[in-house]
């Protein structure tokens, strides 16, 4: 039932995700950011099994960071992705991650890209993708509205439509989404969309 | 007393560790570093020898960030520095993703002291021929510490140091001349410091 899609647009990528926590028939929270900030100008969208995408998305990170301050320089979109991927691979046969994974970035020398790295280990550099029942629907409205060189507000208009098509046509939608997009000034929350807020707490 | 050298987990008969004193000579021959603690600021200056012609200098890194509020510089073997900065690099991230806060600087100067102090009881190793330097702000209090640790693992928190060649009369003139100092002042300090030469 997670949602993540995302694409790539002019001089950004922008990525968006569900946020609600499930447990079988049960919603933990539905404000969990799956879309973590993986150092300044990266973002790792994962879905899948949350204890493995919580633990798996902090170790990419940490490695990351680590890369940097070895080197004094920051690593690519494309090397962190294939890091990423050679980790799940190496995992697979023994103590497979489930999770679901779009790294999106930008570099300066090769401007913004985004990458498709499922569970199994697969990874494809592309101009959309999408994970979840919510694929269903996001991919059908993005093959139908994407084009190359699409402005921030038009790809905002474009998520809002897979929002609207997941919220009216998957039997359990989820309520909420997080959107963060990644451009030259670096990695950022562009929004929520919530239709359903967690109660304040009640006072004692 | 030359017997004793040999196999550092061996003590001489009056009490010392030769190779530990040794790699402490090794200090002593090592470019100077020094450390100044201030109100709202931690400054690190490292004395730079005239480089070789054809060398980039560039690429000689004597200061180093360990973490993100953490830095660090050393006096003596440059290349087991190189292995006691990634270790602790390691252990920077690995603090975060265990426990999810970034480290103290105490914690990490007691880490870099407790494997500079393991090599000084293994067998078939010699202990690292460096002492460090360690800055940082405290993470929570955002408290500024300088702290120093040396080849036998001793560390401690010092308002200002000076670690490797003429590091005393430079420990001296700090004495002399070191007053509580914020931004500017304690940059200045710490460049006096270093061109203090015995």
């Amino acid at each position: 039932m997670e949602c993540v899609f995302g694409f790539v647009g002019n001089g950004f990528a922008v990525v968006a995700a569900d946020t609600s926590a499930v447990h079988s028939i049960l919603v933990h929270k539905s404000n969990e950011d799956k879309i973590m900030v993986l150092d300044s100008h990266k973002l790792i969208a994962a879905s899948g099994e949350s204890g493995d995408r919580v633990q798996f998305t902090e170790y990419i990170q940490k490695n990351v960071a680590l890369y940097q301050f070895r080197n004094g320089i920051p690593l690519t979109t494309a090397a962190a992705a294939n890091f990423t991927r050679g980790e799940l691979a190496t995992a697979l046969r023994k103590n497979p991650y489930f999770v679901n994974i779009l790294l999106a970035g930008y570099d300066k020398e090769t401007g913004p890209s985004l990458y498709y790295i499922d569970y199994i280990a697969t990874l494809h550099k592309v101009d959309k993708g999408a994970f979840g029942y919510g694929s269903y629907f996001s991919l059908s409205m993005m093959d139908r509205h994407y084009h190359s060189g699409m402005t921030v507000e038009e790809a905002i208009d474009l998520v809002d439509k897979c929002i609207m098509e997941i919220r009216s046509r998957l039997v359990v939608a989820p309520p909420n989404f997080v959107i963060k997009i990644v451009d030259k000034d670096g990695a950022r929350e562009y929004a929520w969309r919530e239709s359903v807020k967690d109660a304040a707490v009640a006072s004692a | 007393m030359a017997r004793y050298d040999r196999a550092i987990t061996v003590f001489s008969p009056d009490g010392h560790l030769f190779q530990v004193e040794y790699a402490l000579e090794a200090v002593r021959k090592g470019n100077a570093a020094v450390g100044v603690r201030g109100t709202d600021i931690v400054v690190l200056g490292v004395e730079k020898k005239s480089a070789a012609k054809l060398q980039d200098s560039r690429s000689v890194k004597k200061i180093v960030n360990l973490d993100d509020h953490i830095a660090l510089a050393c006096a003596g073997l440059k290349a087991d520095a190189r292995v006691l900065i990634n270790r602790a690099r390691i252990e920077c991230q690995s603090h975060r993703l265990t426990v999810e806060d970034p480290v103290t600087v105490e914690y990490i100067t007691r880490y870099i002291a407790g494997l500079q102090q393991k090599y000084t009881q293994s067998g078939g190793v010699r202990p690292f021929g460096l002492s460090t330097l360690i800055v940082g702000f405290d993470p929570y209090s955002g408290v500024p510490a300088l702290y120093q640790t040396d080849p036998s693992g001793t560390f401690s928190a010092w308002k200002a140091n000076a670690t490797g060649r003429n590091s005393n009369s430079i420990r001296e003139f700090l004495e002399k001349n070191y007053k509580e100092t914020s931004g500017q002042e304690t940059i200045k300090l710490a460049i006096r410091a270093l061109l203090e030469r015995g």
